[in-house]
């Protein structure tokens, strides 16, 4: 037997912290930078007698995300009581949706190489987040400023086969959720937390293997590094015959493996019941149907009417859709341009790679899309060629002036008159004179150099359609 | 005049009117508390601040504004409702330094109608128990027998009242604690409906059952008192948004039309004697007002006791997990129990912090969630909870209030009980129903067994009904008690 004979079973657990300006059951703020602890209040803290009220703006974005994952929305959820000792849990227990969640029996779709994927969705529920452990040698410090923060919980069925696919997937949630903006989706921060369970089973079987779950994960390329080392590692002790254990492990990226955290067999009895502080939620089909209604369009489909309404690759469109706010720039250039493809080469080559090494969001980009968008205007209107655009896009990196002031005041209209081009020809041809002979006798590769020449004089502003064409019939003789 | 004998009405109006000031009062009641609670043990704390805040009261009567409904009104605050920079233990080790750093919002309303809180009254420890024997500060004594119980678990409110330490009470109820001792102590106590009145601020015993109600020397008393705290609170999604009727303006003693339920299974009971009595005489009573009796059936309340103690102490269970000696309250001396872990930490801090009852019920609560046994405990006794609830409301189709004794009978002897568990539950077996089906219900005082003993006669009503408890309450005040007595303490 070899690895080529299992087949990895993958599920995800993504917990999405909710952008909500207050916490999920008290009206202490979800953004700090103030000192420890100072987001607190009797609720998050658990003082004696306080109590939980319900965030309502929290209710929204799951039930957005719900239905953007092609959930059911349950119109009664119920809120319980998931009960363990921790110093950073302030209550002793978390108030999280057990056995009714608000969001249920969903999935999504995603491109991987090429074919198109869908993954279940078993469900998506609500839970506030513990405070942080600071711990320092002998003693541990303890802030409660996230304490309380809104969580939605997205747990997908059992129906990944590969690394790759689950990374994939995990970006394709996250993608939704900041088309959304209920979450800001950043893994290194923590605003997005993916625990990945992962089992093995010999193909052609039906019987799930024992899993494992690897948390700690924060990164897209470490949740593929971890899950594939996870695989080979359970699969290696399956063909030397050990057991997989059931347990929790962590992943190290530095030395890329994953170990013990803890087993299984100590975990907890939650002892979850429903919380009585807080009454079932209730939410009605109007607000469900409002919510469905004022849903963006969402990237697989904007994918979609990319390659349709634009007539771009797949590829392309599923690049441009990646992110809401590049999708919006690509269609902005498109609509100023008139030209959707070039539209698309711009935004794909020339600025993504500027973005990449000035590590910018597109949001941030220093050329807007309207600029972009008249840059390729020019192009179109033979007012500079393709090549002049470049140095003119460089230009409205480092100054953000549009390109029509950059063109005219750096004097780089392309020179499309007949005469002032025929007058460049007709000196290089009389101070070339041996490579104008041995082009007429055959050596035509040389025309290049011609070529070259007129737009070393020109600077590059000769119109290179003219120039051809009036080369060729110079060069004739 | 007698300060002591002041209804809460009457005080209201005196300051109110300047005939005396909101010190006078407050320094009145200091002082008779000062004198008499070493005997009674019914204050944990006294508010030092008191005097300072009825000045502020006197302040806004002297410049023609409105004090408020219970202007200068002196109260004994259970030791369960967080009071704002003033000590509030739950009469339990673990928070025996516990200054909260806000008010209840039952505090807060009451402070906002002028009323002064005198003090933190004693009571059982996290309100768990039917005696005041499991106080961390010492039992409460009857102070109409002071080898007695005053009841429980709101034993020190009860007695503070009875005592005149205070014109006016708030105790909490989870399976009675307001009803038994009002009546083991001879004073008016309601129970709100469940949601009526904000738990925000009142220590956690069962979330589901818990509410506040306040306790006095009159049925109008208790009505003024609940109309200035009960009604739709923001910090507190349990609470109803029922408007609040203005009980105390629309008091009848005239019952005809109402039909009273007499609940078979609990006259089936074995009620001593002095009790039986009392609670004929209360039938009479009413059926004099116009009312008219009919018997009802509640087959299910035989099982009200284990159920209650099954719901109660699971969701105790919960709300005591964080005491945990982490961010405030006791913690172990780590040195001296060389802790290791924080594990080792949680226990020592808690097996020191709480008392035997209280860890009695936390146990019992967490075995009834465990995994393995929650079907046939916890989710059980809720299934139970519903089909009793249902078997209220359908006797309510027949009557409109429904009348029993508070408990089998009066008050019990310091100790007696101590031993017998079962015993000092089965306290409970008239008063639990109430809870576990959110109705409101009343205590109201019916007379004295043959060695002077207070005993209370139980009222209960529809949801949200107050008004018809009350009425029924006030005939029965002018009409049922004809003796004036006072405990011997005073």
């Amino acid at each position: 037997m070899s690895y080529s004979d299992f087949e990895p079973v993958i599920g995800l657990e993504i917990h999405a912290q909710l952008l909500t300006k207050s916490k999920l059951f008290c009206s202490c703020p979800t953004q700090f930078g103030l000192g420890d602890n100072d987001n607190t209040c009797p609720v998050c803290t658990a003082m004696p007698g306080a109590l939980p009220v319900l965030n309502k703006q929290a209710v929204d974005f799951s039930m957005k995300t719900g239905l953007a994952l092609n959930c059911k929305i349950r119109e009664t959820s119920v809120f319980a009581r998931k009960q363990y000792f921790y110093p950073d849990l302030p209550k002793g227990y978390q108030i999280s949706q057990y056995d009714k969640p608000l969001c249920e029996e969903g999935f999504v779709e995603f491109m991987l190489n090429g074919e198109k994927k869908r993954v279940r969705i078993e469900r998506a529920h609500m839970e506030e987040d513990a405070g942080k452990s600071i711990h320092n040698g002998d003693h541990t410090l303890i802030n409660l400023n996230r304490a309380g923060v809104p969580l939605l919980e997205i747990v997908s069925g059992p129906d990944m086969r590969s690394a790759q696919e689950a990374a994939e997937y995990a970006r394709t949630v996250r993608q939704i959720l900041l088309y959304l903006e209920v979450c800001d989706g950043n893994l290194e921060e923590g605003s997005l937390r993916c625990d990945c369970n992962v089992s093995v089973r010999r193909k052609g079987t039906e019987k799930f293997g024992t899993r494992t779950e690897i948390k700690n994960i924060n990164s897209f390329r470490f949740i593929e590094k971890a899950i594939e080392y996870e695989i080979h590692r359970q699969i290696d002790c399956i063909l030397s015959g050990e057991k997989i254990v059931l347990e929790t492990r962590l992943y190290d990226p530095d030395k890329n493996r994953t170990f013990t955290m803890r087993s299984k067999e100590e975990a907890h009895d939650y002892r979850y019941f429903p919380e009585p502080d807080l009454l079932p939620l209730k939410v009605e089909q109007a607000w469900i149907i409002e919510s469905k209604e004022a849903l963006p369009e969402l990237p697989i489909a904007r994918a979609t009417r990319f390659t349709e309404q634009y007539k771009i690759p797949q590829y392309d469109a599923l690049v441009l859709t990646t992110e809401k706010t590049l999708a919006n720039y690509f269609e902005e250039t498109a609509e100023v341009s008139k030209n959707p493809k070039a539209a698309s080469n711009w935004v794909m080559t020339e600025l993504l790679r500027e973005l990449n090494n000035a590590q910018k969001d597109v949001s941030n980009s220093p050329i807007s899309a309207k600029h972009l968008g008249e840059l390729i205007l020019e192009i179109d209107k033979g007012t500079i060629s393709g090549k002049i655009a470049k140095s003119v896009f460089l230009e409205m990196w480092k100054t953000q002036k549009d390109p029509v002031r950059i063109i005219n005041e750096k004097g780089l209209v392309q020179i499309s008159d007949n005469s002032s081009i025929e007058k460049m020809i007709d000196d290089i041809i009389n101070t070339n004179a041996g490579q104008v002979e041995q082009y007429r006798a055959g050596k035509e590769k040389l025309f290049g150099f011609f070529v070259g020449q007129v737009m070393k004089v020109s600077k590059g502003q000769a119109n290179p359609e003219l120039v051809n064409e009036l080369l060729k019939t110079k060069l004739k003789g | 005049m007698d300060l002591s004998q002041f209804k809460v009405v009457e005080i209201a109006n005196a300051v109110k009117s300047k005939k005396i000031s909101a010190v006078e009062v407050t320094q009145h009641f200091l002082s008779r508390i000062e004198n008499l609670d070493k005997k009674i043990n019914s204050f944990i704390s006294v508010n030092q601040h008191a005097i300072t805040e009825a000045k502020k009261i006197d302040e806004v009567v002297a410049s023609g504004k409105d004090p408020g409904l219970l202007a200068g009104v002196p109260i004994a605050v259970k030791d369960l409702l967080c009071t704002e920079g003033l000590k509030t233990t739950a009469a339990s080790k673990i928070l025996a330094n516990f200054i909260p750093p806000y008010d209840a919002s039952v505090v807060a309303n009451l402070k906002q109608h002028g009323a002064v809180v005198i003090g933190k009254t004693n009571l059982d420890e996290f309100a768990m128990g039917s005696s005041n024997e499991t106080s961390a500060f010492g039992n409460v004594k009857n102070p109409w027998n002071l080898e007695y119980v005053p009841g429980g678990s709101s034993g020190g409110s009860a007695a503070a009242l009875a005592a005149r330490l205070s014109p006016a009470a708030i105790g909490t109820d989870t399976g009675g604690s307001i009803r038994q001792p009002a009546s083991f102590c001879g004073v008016y106590g309601i129970k709100p409906t469940y949601g009526r009145v904000s738990r925000y601020g009142i220590i956690a015993y069962a979330s589901s059952l818990d509410q506040a109600g306040p306790m006095a020397h009159s049925t109008e008393d208790c009505a003024l008192l609940l109309e200035s705290f009960a009604g739709r609170c923001k910090h507190d999604s349990t609470t109803s948004a029922e408007p609040v009727p203005k009980w105390s303006k629309n008091l009848r003693d005239d019952l005809s039309g109402m039909r009273i339920g007499l609940p078979k299974e609990y006259f089936a009971a074995k009620i001593d004697d002095d009790t039986q009595k009392i609670i004929d005489q209360a039938i009479k009573t009413v059926e004099k007002r116009g009312a008219k009796t009919v018997e009802v059936h509640l087959p299910l309340v035989k099982y009200a006791v284990p159920i209650y103690y099954l719901i109660a102490t699971s969701e105790a269970s919960s709300n005591l997990a964080r005491y945990d000696g982490i961010r405030y309250g006791h913690r172990a001396n780590m040195q001296e129990h060389k802790v290791k872990t924080i594990d080792e930490l949680y226990s020592i801090s808690r097996g020191e912090g709480f008392g035997t009852e209280v860890k009695r019920r936390i146990v019992l609560g967490t075995y009834a969630l465990s995994s393995g046994y929650y079907d046939a405990y916890y989710q059980k006794a809720c299934q139970v909870r519903n089909l009793l609830r249902a078997q209220f409301l359908k006797a309510f189709e027949s009557c409109d209030i429904l009348m029993s004794p508070v408990t089998l009978s009066p008050a019990f002897k310091i100790g007696s009980r101590v031993k017998s568990v079962l015993e000092m539950y089965m306290n409970d077996i008239f008063t639990t129903s109430t809870n576990l089906t959110g109705l409101p219900g009343m205590s109201v005082p019916g007379g004295y067994s043959a060695n002077g003993l207070p005993i209370g006669v139980q009222i209960t009503a529809r949801h949200f009904d107050e008004q018809s408890l009350f009425n029924v309450s006030f005939a029965l005040e002018k009409h049922l008690v004809k003796e004036a007595r006072s405990p011997h303490v005073i």
